[in-house]
């Protein structure tokens, strides 16, 4: 049913989820990137510290929240993925820097 | 034709709360609502509990915002037990934040203003310098000149609580009929007919803006006009203080909401984001540590105001059993209306505390 688009980027980028070195399609999200990297879940909710891994992935359900590049509770299905990203896993709340 | 002891007209804050109160009275009232395409304020609002700035120049309007912050402990307790709803509320004290020696100068006055017209019942103020505004909100800026303080204030989940009132309203019997806009009523003193089908000695007018267009069916005047209010969200960050102020506060759940700006545009929900640039310029402004957070939601909606800004209760003298009320703080006074007002509504008459809420205050010719 799903194909790759023939006419979409060959080339591919490396970001790094959670440590790990991950390959992925240049064009490609930062959530699709955390998808190939196949770790069980993306965050934990602020509420009730449950576990949740992207879903909607077109911007409207904010389960895909994760550290990217040093930046708390992005939304990473709507973040495209660069050379070098960080991207880790965002545990709860933000905490803001006061100082 | 379904009778009933009272009809509500308008499901948001106010009506909700009216027919909650009407139910913990003893009546067996419905509660006609429009649906999802009502203006709504109670879905839009900043969720102040708000006491210290209410009622300037309106003695009156100070001591029933005052009362109704008196009950709201109460009414949070009891929605709980009886629905589960935890409606969030806190009263440690709210803050205004002055950012200009002139805003200060301007604050003090208008709160000496609130104790004099206080009189014999009391309004206990603090005019707060930077520092020990600091000690009560972490991270403050070095704009913030000072605040206002007293210790009324306070916020509450207002999307919660008018979830916990519906609940209570259907548990102790009530009847709730959505998505019916009135059209047709038909009124004679102590015999109301709404939509044609519920009938009731009793009406009470809550439709918010509504009103306007439904009072003079009944007897009453309701010249409220829309007046809009933006506000923004960020993220969900740890709590990093629990005491509200005017334009910025932090929810239970973390996101910070920064409100209060007020615009007369008719009945236009859009946002402009020259405003809400203006909101979010001076909340950075107060706290900046708020610029690194991420707005995630926005939006505006609109007030109910009446003309100089005082809520209106009446009851009217054509049709007996008719009554309105009409706000621009379906939270904050939450708690007078469950508590104090919808009693007096079973009772059969307004207690003359609201007499100077009358709509016939506008009826006066201005002294030349």
């Amino acid at each position: 049913m799903f194909r790759k688009r023939l006419d979409g980027p060959a080339a591919t980028v490396t970001v790094s989820v959670e440590g790990h070195p991950v390959h992925v399609p240049a064009g490609a999200s930062a959530a699709a990137a955390f998808l190939l990297a196949g770790l069980p879940s993306i965050r934990e909710t602020p509420g009730r510290n449950t576990p949740r891994a992207p879903y909607c992935l077109m911007g409207t359900c904010y389960d895909c929240l994760a550290e990217i590049d040093g930046t708390p509770n992005r939304q990473s299905c709507m973040v495209t993925v660069t050379e070098g990203m960080r991207i880790s896993r965002q545990h709860g709340k933000r905490h803001p820097d006061l100082t | 034709m379904r009778q009933f002891d009272a009809i509500v007209i308008g499901g948001g804050l106010v009506g909700a709360a009216i027919a909650y109160g009407l139910a913990r009275a003893g009546m067996k009232p419905a509660l006609v609502d429009e649906g999802d395409i009502a203006f709504r304020a109670s879905r839009g609002n900043f969720g102040l509990v708000w006491v210290q700035s209410k009622g300037l120049g309106a003695p009156h309007y100070q001591r029933w915002t005052r009362r109704s912050a008196e009950e709201w402990p109460v009414l949070a307790k009891e929605l709980f037990e009886r629905t589960g709803v935890d409606v969030g509320h806190e009263r440690p004290g709210g803050l205004h934040l002055c950012l200009s020696e002139q805003e200060f100068a301007d604050r003090r006055a208008r709160m000496e203003q609130m104790r004099r017209e206080a009189g014999n019942f009391g309004f206990h103020y603090r005019m707060l310098g930077h520092d020990e505004v600091a000690d009560m909100l972490p991270g403050i800026g070095p704009a913030v000149v000072g605040a206002s303080y007293t210790d009324y204030d306070g916020h509450a989940n207002s999307l919660n609580l008018l979830h916990a009132l519906h609940r209570g309203f259907t548990a102790l019997g009530g009847r709730y009929f959505p998505n019916r806009t009135v059209i047709d009523a038909v009124a004679a003193p102590r015999n109301f007919c709404i939509g044609g089908d519920l009938a009731a000695q009793v009406v009470v007018l809550a439709a918010g803006l509504g009103n306007a267009r439904l009072a003079p069916v009944f007897g009453l005047s309701a010249p409220v006009e829309p007046q809009r209010g933006q506000i923004l969200v960020t993220e969900r960050a740890g709590r990093v203080f629990n005491r509200p102020t005017t334009t910025v506060r932090q929810t239970l759940e973390g996101g910070i909401m920064i409100g209060d700006s007020m615009e007369d545009v008719g009945f236009n929900t859009g946002q402009r984001p020259a405003v809400m640039a203006a909101m979010a310029r001076r909340a950075a402004l107060s706290f900046p540590w708020l610029a690194e957070l991420q707005i995630v939601r926005a939006w505006a909606a609109l007030r109910v105001m009446p003309p100089d800004g005082v809520p209106i209760y009446d009851e009217s003298q054509r049709f007996p059993g008719a009554f309105t009320a009409n706000c621009h703080s379906g939270v904050t006074l939450a708690g007078a209306h469950a508590h104090v007002f919808a009693p007096m509504v079973a009772a059969g008459a307004l207690d003359p505390i609201l007499t100077p809420f009358s709509a016939r205050r506008f009826d006066v010719p201005q002294a030349a």
